[in-house]
């Protein structure tokens, strides 16, 4: 059932990037361009997008835990440090240079073109380059130790 | 300048991209932050692994139904060439590693509920994305 969910929910996120456009890194890349000839379209769906993702915060917060059971996993509350904003600000440079963030990326695949597969495998590469050179979350100590790859 | 856009689609799709934020964390209490998802499948296998894979493949699926619906396969243009898309993909995946999300983890997610941290990345990330874009275009590409 939590499978069958999570397929219905990636299926509702490819559709509603590809309906909006935004599986286009050329739309995108006109967003990220207010110099240039720019295209709001971005705007719009992420203001679609948090809008009703807002309704589901208020929804959330009147319920004990999810219909499926378990428990809401959320990130823990954190302050603003130097990891987040040095690594957005990597994501920001990537993402521009591109066009393209894991989400159309990812929805782009089937379309087999050989620059989105280039720049999933680079993504997959950068996202192993970052785990292992992290030493393991001081969070939870030795928990962590001994655990290569 | 602005370009012809559509503000119907926009707003449309953005809105089931938050459905699917919402079906996902109100059913089984899951942030759908796709550089989230996809580290977690570079991990040994887990019970969290299942859930990953099937949105994963729901959201390739995607285009694929899109197209069959409108007729018609939706535009993706890409302009980079494949070394600046390799490093770019390099960059995306360790920053979004580093910063714990990308567009829809502290974009649709963290924003939606207001998270300081996810306001912040968002800004940071959009400012470097936009300087980055301005750069390419306006600034080296007028000297080259």
């Amino acid at each position: 059932m939590k499978v069958l969910l999570a397929a219905a929910s990636g299926l509702l996120f490819g559709c509603g990037l590809a309906l909006s456009g935004m599986v286009d890194p050329a739309r995108v890349l006109g967003f990220l361009d207010p110099f240039g000839r720019w295209d709001p379209t971005l705007a719009f769906v992420l203001g679609g997008a948090v809008a009703v993702s807002g309704c589901g915060t208020l929804i959330r917060r009147r319920m004990r835990r999810p219909l499926l059971g378990g428990r809401f996993d959320l990130p823990a509350t954190r302050p603003i440090d130097a990891r987040l904003i040095s690594g957005a600000a990597i994501f920001g440079v990537g993402w521009g240079l591109a066009g393209l963030c894991p989400g159309p990326a990812v929805a782009d695949i089937s379309l087999g073109l050989r620059g989105v597969l280039v720049f999933v495998a680079a993504m997959l590469a950068g996202m192993w380059v970052h785990r292992v050179t992290t030493r393991p979350a001081r969070a939870s100590g030795e928990a962590v130790t001994g655990v290569a790859s | 300048m602005i370009v012809p856009f559509d503000a119907g689609p926009a707003l449309a799709g953005g809105a089931l991209i938050g459905l699917a934020a919402v079906v996902l964390m109100i059913a089984d209490g899951k942030v759908a932050g796709i550089s989230g998802i996809v580290a977690g499948l570079l991990r040994r296998p887990d019970d969290g692994t299942g859930w990953r894979l099937a949105f994963l493949a729901g959201l390739l699926a995607g285009v694929p139904l899109v197209t069959a619906a409108l007729g018609h396969a939706p535009h993706v243009r890409i302009a980079a060439s494949l070394p600046v898309l390799a490093l770019a993909g390099l960059l995306v995946g360790y920053g979004t590693r580093l910063g714990s999300g990308c567009t829809s983890g502290h974009g649709v997610c963290g924003l939606g509920r207001l998270s300081p941290r996810s306001i912040a990345a968002v800004l940071t990330f959009l400012a470097t994305a936009i300087l980055t874009v301005t750069m390419v275009r306006h600034v080296i590409g007028t000297v080259s």
